[in-house]
């Protein structure tokens, strides 16, 4: 794993026994000597803390120094409401190709004079070059120096607030600075687990003291990228490359709520963005193929790239899983395909597994409901 | 009693003129959580080399091969409903089939303890 770069998190991973992969060109820790299993469910019960460092942190700012003109260029490259987006709030959106397909998924926030943006550690080289090319008024620039990690699980305002008192009084998608130890953290209220949950971007030199006194809190165990992936999964949260990708559009993606209004046909600022025509009649008309939840029957799970067919023998093929794996608090296998729209929960479908077809029922997503702070 | 180690990280027990197999500690460990076994039925044919297993982890699936030729003669279908078994008992209540052998003796081309040992490190 030479070749992989390594967060400044990397020493702490070891001494927690961490097994070390690499995701993304970089070595990553998938588990923890708990486990998977363990690390999952611990999540959803107390709370799990994820080094996120490898994501990209990137700063888009206007040369007029109005975040107005940041926000309305940006929208060039997103289908997303950024006008409206108060300072102190995020909005999840996605980047888009001029075909319509998906370049990436990311947070938006208003820091007052500037965007803050977190997108996928595979995409971050990708679209800083996007967003140059498309915003020439606005400096896109990686942050350097700076972890991210996130807290995540119903006990983890509880966690926090140890440290950072008032950090209960952030709402669901707020975003702020706050001072812990004259250190400058920057708070969001979001996650990738459909739980409740923080990520913090920290500076390098305190994050291994940060992830120190937030693992020494009660309740407040390490998770790796294992368990980052079962949790997103039963939340139905889409994975860069996976369930979303460039052939694959919003409305396929079922990421249409990530479209306000306001960028649709008869919206004030609708369009305007690549893909737009195609995007937007597909919302309106609905697409042929979807995102839908698959409960596979029996305990072997359907993974991703699993082929799906209509019939027990012959049949057509109708889609592939995307997604796919154990979950461990439904208890049983969970998955996401890629399926004709015209399938609707409770129907059931046929997943190819070592040459024999499963039955699976098409289930709404998530598959756990989020318990997000609203 | 002898048991015996493979190079695919099963441990092999001769009983009489059948073979329990398993996998070792270590290959539990390696696979993760165990959340599903698939059997062979018991009065299958094998040979060496046959998938006869397939253990599902959170992590992947993964095969586990027939170490000899020979007639799959019991499979532990309590593994069906307690896959966690594979973790928490790997070399003893998870075993995973009987194999009946023509030749016992086959046996003595595997490693022993000591050198599946400093094989794992």
């Amino acid at each position: 794993m030479a070749d992989l770069k390594r967060t400044c998190l990397h020493g702490l991973h070891l001494a927690q026994g961490a097994r070390m992969v690499p995701f993304a060109g970089w070595e990553m820790p998938l588990h923890y000597p708990a486990g998977l299993m363990a690390e999952h469910l611990h999540t959803r019960a107390a709370a799990g803390l994820f080094d996120v460092s490898h994501m990209g942190q990137v700063i888009v700012a206007p040369a007029s120094g109005r975040l107005e003109d940041a926000a309305r260029a940006l929208e060039t490259a997103m289908p997303v409401d950024l006008l409206s987006l108060p300072e102190g709030r995020q909005r999840y959106g996605l980047l888009t190709g001029a075909t319509g397909g998906i370049l990436d998924d990311l947070m938006v926030a208003n820091r007052g004079d500037h965007l803050f943006l977190v997108v996928n550690a595979a995409r971050k080289d990708h679209d800083i070059a996007h967003l140059r090319a498309m915003l020439p008024d606005c400096d896109v620039a990686e942050v350097p120096g700076r972890a991210l990690i996130a807290l995540q699980g119903p006990g983890a305002a509880a966690a926090l607030t140890l440290l950072v008192p008032d950090a209960g009084d952030f709402a669901f998608m707020d975003v702020g600075i706050r001072l812990w130890q004259g250190v400058e953290l920057w708070i969001s209220r979001s996650g990738y687990t459909g739980e409740d949950g923080f990520e913090i971007s920290v500076p390098e030199a305190f994050a291994g003291t940060l992830a120190e006194r937030l693992l020494d809190l009660p309740g407040v165990a390490p998770v790796g990228l294992g368990a980052r992936d079962s949790l997103r999964l039963e939340a139905g949260l889409c994975l860069y490359g996976h369930d979303m990708d460039d052939g694959i559009t919003p409305a396929e993606a079922g990421l249409g709520w990530a479209i306000q209004k306001v960028r649709r046909r008869d919206g004030a600022r609708a369009g305007g963005f690549p893909g737009a025509e195609r995007i937007l009649a597909e919302l309106e008309h609905g697409p042929a193929r979807r995102r839908m939840g698959l409960r596979p029957e029996g305990r072997a799970p359907l993974r991703e790239g699993a082929e799906i067919f209509a019939a027990a023998e012959g049949g057509q093929l109708v889609g592939r899983v995307t997604s796919g794996g154990f979950g461990p608090s439904v208890g049983a296998p969970v998955a996401m395909a890629l399926l004709p729209a015209d399938l609707a929960p409770g129907d059931i479908v046929f997943g190819e597994l070592r040459g024999r077809r499963i039955p699976a029922t098409v289930a709404p997503l998530p598959f756990v409901p989020a318990r997000f702070k609203r | 009693m002898t048991v015996k180690y493979t190079e695919d990280h099963e441990w092999l027990r001769l009983d009489g003129d059948s073979v329990t197999v398993g996998i070792t500690a270590h290959a539990a460990e390696q696979l993760g959580d165990v959340v599903f076994v698939e059997l062979p039925k018991a009065g299958r044919q094998v040979t060496k080399g046959d998938e006869v297993v397939v253990i599902e982890s959170v992590k992947a699936a993964s095969d586990i091969l027939a170490p000899l030729d020979g007639e799959v003669v019991e499979v532990n279908a309590a593994l069906a409903d307690d896959p966690a078994q594979v973790n928490s008992d790997p070399t003893g209540a998870a075993w995973m089939f009987r194999l009946k052998i023509a030749d016992p003796a086959a046996l003595d081309a595997f490693m022993d303890e000591a050198a599946y040992l400093a094989l794992v490190g």
